[in-house]
């Protein structure tokens, strides 16, 4: 029997009535509230320079957020480059991965976009052209566009939403698909809306450092 | 950032005003110059001298490192440099040191090391400052340009290996802008929540020429830092304060970074509110005070873990909720609406649920609340109850003459021998929680231990680095175990060289003795690995080193060899054979429940 402390047991000690979610927000202990995953797209406006599409990458990995795809390219201003992020996570993990990017030394600034945002990717499609008047009737349908052809196969570009080009694949499938190469999902806010303006820090942050902005005092029992 | 190359800097106008050319070799002895009779330094000519006219711009005064091919350049200009360079045995205590003169001084402590294995042996040093948030930063040298991705003797791809661990970390690929990448690597360190930064130094961008003085220290314009909180979350928060019952403070190591000890200090004492700190955050608040109720967290006291469960309001002010502090997050204060402050937003509800989110500097935060809150909440019962804890829950241990040393007894007759600054330092294990709860803190800056990353082996050069960052009155004492302090003892010849005057007491149990509770607790006490009654004689070892060694085996030698030891003018080891049955006590297994924290062994 090794040495120990003397006090109350654990089980003759007060208990608090409370409790928290996994998220650490507190909750009702009758009704477990859990926040579900959704699909959303984050657009990161960075510096143009080597090494920061790996520290992004690198930042996903390690912490472990659920990301579907990433794209990155130039912007109108050579100093700058738009990295779009498709991620799945619920409520707290998006936020989490906001203030994260924000955090990087080249990051400028970060941005959800809102769902009704102009999001697009681009596949190459190559079939078996066993049959090229299927084939290109198919190719129609989706508005795509024949990039090669060989005696046995045909390749298609294709651009569009997710769900066109998932559809498109699942059609193409019955010919027998061969490759496909996709780029992942690019994305710009609608309108006048700048995509991933550099908004004050401060701003941004303050507003979104909780997702429920309520700063009520609660009542004290 | 072609911009900020284009920037002629004001010491590159004086120097040309200037046409007197000083001599650079050795100026005034004194260690502080005047300003004004400072001679202009001589204009940069290489890379490496650039690099070093950048550390000097800053006001670095020590470095820490070892040498090697890729960074010999930046070792011959420091050659010439006012810089007091301390060659350390291996790169991992400079990593070590440096992040401890960072948390001892407050300001980045530099390391050095030579591309590949110097760069590798970094990795630890810089992942620990990078948990805690010590401000530290890594020149580390590279094979040349053209030899960059060839696999080149002694080449590692150390910005890639490093990213993970750094706050930020740069490649130089100019020697015109090399100076300034290491003035903006000083100047992120330090600037907003601080941490490791490093810069890699190809070896023909350092022995390149150039005559372009360094930028002044400043941040990309990339970075910004919130420093004062939204008045309106400030005032609803205070509305809390004022309203609660139950209130409590937790202190992390954000108050100490932030210089918002004092500030903390006159809120909590105005308002009567109890203070708990983190493992980070000892030093911030006075121990021997009554509102003090020390650590929380997986060895915090039970009354402060009783506080931390039950109280209504939590003041969390730079503390980022470790899984060691929470525990099991659906446990922890869940009565609470918790007011977070914090100067990295990305903290804010990152692991408990901020209601109040309150972002800028500690120091800045705390004075907005301090005008915001007018009176003090009706606490007077939750006090008291603190108190009933602080007195059913104490820390008191038995320590029977006729039984093998407690190691609690050896760390408080150290506390008992040594003044209220002294700063201590410790490695990783049982001996580090002891050092914890049997020490009574009352500074900030004195506490210097790896937190975060749980370093073995962080002892010893982090008392070298303190040793040489704090005042000369000042004692250092680094708490050992036998399993860390053979992580990094090469150090000792570092400190016998340098006549460092550090005491080390390795708390010896023949044990990796964290990890044989653990053992003892939950894997039916099968000891694999962690036996380790192979140790060598630490006194003795410590005399083949040059320092003083000592032999603690019995209660009644304790103050005499204490005494002893502390006074040696040097280096010293006291090799402390402590009871290696002792345990830490309170304990909250991982995830585990605070308030259900066990006394004993048969609790857990």
């Amino acid at each position: 029997m090794k040495r120990g402390l003397e006090g109350p047991p654990p089980e003759d000690r007060p208990t608090p009535t409370g409790r928290r979610n996994k998220q650490g927000i507190r909750i009702d202990p009758e009704v477990e509230a859990t926040h579900e995953p959704r699909r959303t797209v984050i657009s990161a406006l960075v510096a143009h320079e080597p090494g920061v599409l790996s520290d992004v990458s690198g930042l996903f990995s390690r912490r472990q957020f659920n990301i579907e795809s990433l794209t990155v390219g130039p912007t109108k201003d050579e100093d700058r480059a738009r990295i779009t992020v498709v991620v799945e996570e619920p409520d707290p993990g998006i936020d989490q991965i906001k203030k994260q990017l924000r955090k990087l030394v080249p990051v400028i600034s970060v941005r959800e976009l809102e769902p009704d945002a102009m999001q697009r990717e681009l596949a190459l499609i190559k079939v078996d052209a066993d049959d090229p008047a299927q084939v290109s009737a198919v190719a129609d349908m989706y508005d795509a566009t024949t990039v090669d052809s060989s005696p046995e196969t045909a390749t298609f570009e294709i651009t569009g939403a997710r769900q066109k080009i998932e559809a498109a694949i699942d059609t193409f499938g019955q010919f027998g698909i061969r490759e496909i190469s996709r780029t992942g999902t690019t994305a710009l806010a609608r309108g006048t809306e700048e995509t991933a303006a550099a908004v004050n820090a401060t701003e941004s942050t303050a507003t979104e450092a909780n997702h429920d902005e309520t700063y009520q005092t609660a009542n004290d029992d | 950032m072609s911009e900020r190359a284009a920037k002629v800097t004001q010491a590159d106008e004086e120097a040309q005003d200037d046409d007197q050319i000083t001599d650079s070799a050795a100026p005034d002895a004194a260690q502080e110059v005047d300003a004004e009779s400072e001679t202009t330094p001589a204009p940069v000519t290489s890379g490496a001298e650039a690099v070093v006219r950048a550390l000097e711009n800053a006001g670095v005064e020590h470095a820490f490192g070892v040498q090697g091919g890729a960074i010999m350049p930046v070792y011959d200009a420091l050659y010439d440099s006012e810089i007091y360079h301390v060659t350390m045995a291996h790169e991992q205590g400079a990593a070590h040191a440096a992040d401890a003169y960072g948390i001892v001084s407050g300001k980045p402590g530099i390391c050095l090391a030579t591309s590949g294995p110097g760069a590798t042996n970094l990795v630890t040093g810089l992942a620990d400052a990078d948990m805690d948030s010590d401000p530290m930063v890594a020149l580390t040298g590279q094979v040349p340009t053209d030899l960059v991705g060839n696999d080149a003797f002694q080449e590692t791809d150390t910005t890639g290996v490093t990213t993970p661990v750094t706050k930020d970390n740069a490649f130089s690929s100019d020697s015109d802008t090399v100076g300034s990448d290491v003035s903006e690597a000083f100047a992120l360190a330090g600037e907003g929540r601080p941490g490791p930064t490093l810069v890699d130094l190809p070896k023909d961008v350092t022995n390149g020429e150039t005559d372009r003085e360094p930028d002044a220290p400043s941040v990309p314009e990339t970075y910004e830092v919130q420093e004062r909180a939204d008045e309106e979350i400030v005032a609803a928060a205070a509305e809390r304060i004022e309203n609660s019952n139950r209130p409590a403070m937790l202190l992390g190591g954000g108050v100490i970074k932030g210089e918002a000890s004092e500030a903390c200090r006159k809120f909590a004492i105005e308002h009567e509110i109890p203070v708990i700190t983190t493992m980070p955050g000892i030093g911030a608040f006075p121990e021997d005070h009554e509102l003090s109720l020390e650590m929380a967290g997986m060895h915090g006291t039970g009354y402060a873990n009783m506080a931390i469960t039950h109280c209504d309001t939590l003041i969390g002010i730079g503390t980022r909720f470790d899984d060691r502090l929470t525990g099991g997050i659906e446990t922890f204060a869940p009565d609470a609406e918790l007011i977070h402050v914090d100067i990295d937003p990305a903290e804010i509800s990152k692991n408990i649920h901020a209601d109040y989110p309150l972002i800028g500097d500690a120091a800045t935060v705390v004075e907005q609340l301090v005008e915001a809150v007018d009176e003090s909440p009706e606490a007077t019962k939750w006090r008291a109850q603190c108190q009933q804890w602080k007195s059913d829950y104490s820390m008191a241990y038995d320590a029977p003459e006729d039984e093998p040393l407690q190691p609690e007894f050896v760390v408080e007759a150290l506390d008992e021998a040594t003044d209220d600054d002294t700063i201590v330092t410790t490695g990783v294990g049982q001996h580090q929680m002891w050092a914890c709860q049997y020490w009574t803190y009352t500074e900030p800056r004195t506490w210097v231990s790896s937190h975060g990353l749980g370093t073995m082996g962080y002892g010893l050069p982090a008392a070298i680095g303190a040793r040489i960052a704090a005042d000369d009155d000042q004692d250092v004492v680094c708490f050992d175990g036998d399993g860390s302090f053979l992580m990094t003892l090469q150090g000792l010849s570092v400190a016998v060289r340098e006549n460092l005057d550090i005491t080390v007491a390795v708390l010896n149990n023949e044990y990796i003795g964290m990890v044989r509770q653990w053992q003892d607790a939950f894997f039916e006490g099968r000891h694999s690995a962690s036996d380790y009654h192979w140790m060598p004689e630490f006194d003795k070892l410590a005399e083949a080193f040059g320092a003083a060694g000592f032999r603690i085996d019995d209660y009644d030698e304790v103050a005499d060899t204490i005494e002893e030891a502390l006074s040696y003018d040097g280096p010293s080891v006291i090799d402390v054979h402590i009871d290696p049955e002792a345990n830490v006590f309170p304990m909250v297994p991982s995830g585990g429940d605070n308030g259900q924290f066990a006394l004993t062994e048969d609790q857990l």
